[in-house]
């Protein structure tokens, strides 16, 4: 059936496609090596937003981008973080 | 005042020798004083792909080196007016020089010259930084494949970092016939992946093959169309508006035909 599609020109992936694709997500790794200020900005927001509802280890906190495979052969990149938690703040019962 | 512009590209072979040779030959056909600096120190090239290779008395260390005078290492085209050649050195490395002595190199250049192009090596080290220590501007030439794109992409966060922003892009080698089937990214593709302004395309060309063999740069050629492409690089370097070259002028009837009839598809460019 992809056969017939692809004698049709329908359907057909086409080779530049899978190579914008591919450039993309490699790109968003080496953008983000070139500025490890980039990764620094995102950590400390992070770590603000968390802070108002954990107590987190600073010192441990791993963030990086990741490739994740998906299930086609291809990958998508995600931002993977490493959160080690000291304590969680008590809100009350009502704010959990 | 003259300008100093670099020509870089990150991956070597896509064309940069070439590429600063035709830029610099067609600014001088349109009158400018200009000179070529072959950056690539250990492997030059911009003399054999200019045809001057044969004069080469002093090259660049020398003149860093204060061995001659400037004038004395700069080897005059007898083709074009107000067009010379600074070459490397070919029996020294790339730490000759220091980024610092390419800074006064530059600004000795641009007192004399209207155009002061640098042919940068390939790679990032020692060799980029010096090529692009003494520039103005930057120019980022690349072939529509992704090792060549991605080279470009991180040249530019190089130059960024730099203070060389908003270098400019040309898409070299491109191939009309590959972009319609679809198998080679087109001029929208590259430029949308890496975010910069397009100073021209050109296609690949057999005429650039043969004129390099000769050594004479395909500007020269009338019937070239990559040479046609370099001499409106040079106008748009200039400041003038010059619009892309419709690269589909050469399809045939065919091709004509079959792009009519296939209603709604949407054309490469």
């Amino acid at each position: 059936m992809i056969d017939l599609f692809k004698f049709f020109g329908k359907g057909e992936s086409k080779s530049k496609d899978i190579a914008k694709e591919r450039l993309k997500l490699v790109l968003i790794h080496d953008r983000a090596n070139i500025s490890p200020k980039f990764l620094d900005m995102i950590k400390d927001d992070i770590i603000k937003v968390i802070s108002s509802y954990m107590e987190i280890d600073e010192s441990g906190l791993d963030i990086r981008l990741s490739r994740i495979p998906q299930g086609d052969d291809t990958y998508s990149s995600a931002l993977v973080a490493n959160i080690p938690i000291r304590r969680v703040k008590n809100m009350g019962p009502n704010k959990g | 005042m003259g300008e100093v512009i670099v020509i870089t590209s990150g991956k070597g072979g896509v064309g940069k020798t070439t590429t600063t040779a035709n830029i610099g030959a067609a600014l001088a056909l349109t009158g400018k004083k200009v000179v070529l600096v072959d950056a690539d120190i250990g492997l030059r090239n911009l003399d054999v792909v200019m045809g001057l290779e044969n004069r080469i008395v002093y090259d660049l260390v020398d003149v860093v080196e204060k061995v001659c005078r400037l004038k004395q290492a700069l080897i005059k085209d007898k083709r074009f007016e107000g067009l010379y050649l600074l070459p490397a050195a070919q029996t020294k490395d790339k730490t000759a020089v220091s980024p610092q002595q390419m800074q006064e190199l530059c600004q000795q250049l641009k007192e004399e010259f209207d155009y002061v192009l640098i042919d940068c090596p390939a790679g990032i080290e020692q060799g980029f930084k010096n090529a692009i220590a003494g520039a103005d501007r930057a120019v980022v030439v690349t072939v529509p494949e992704v090792s060549a794109v991605r080279d470009a992409d991180r040249i530019i966060g190089l130059l960024a970092a730099n203070e060389l922003m908003d270098p400019k892009l040309i898409i070299n080698r491109i191939r009309i016939d590959m972009v319609k089937r679809g198998d080679m990214m087109n001029i929208d593709d590259t430029i949308d992946i890496l975010g910069v302004d397009l100073l021209g395309v050109v296609p690949d060309d057999e005429k650039v093959v043969i004129s390099t063999n000769k050594g004479e740069p395909a500007v020269l050629d009338e019937d070239s169309l990559a040479g046609q492409a370099y001499r409106n690089i040079a106008r748009r370097l200039m400041g003038e508006n010059v619009p892309i070259m419709d690269l589909e002028m050469d399809e045939g009837f065919l091709a004509k035909l079959k792009r009519w009839l296939s209603i709604g598809k949407k054309r490469a460019y």
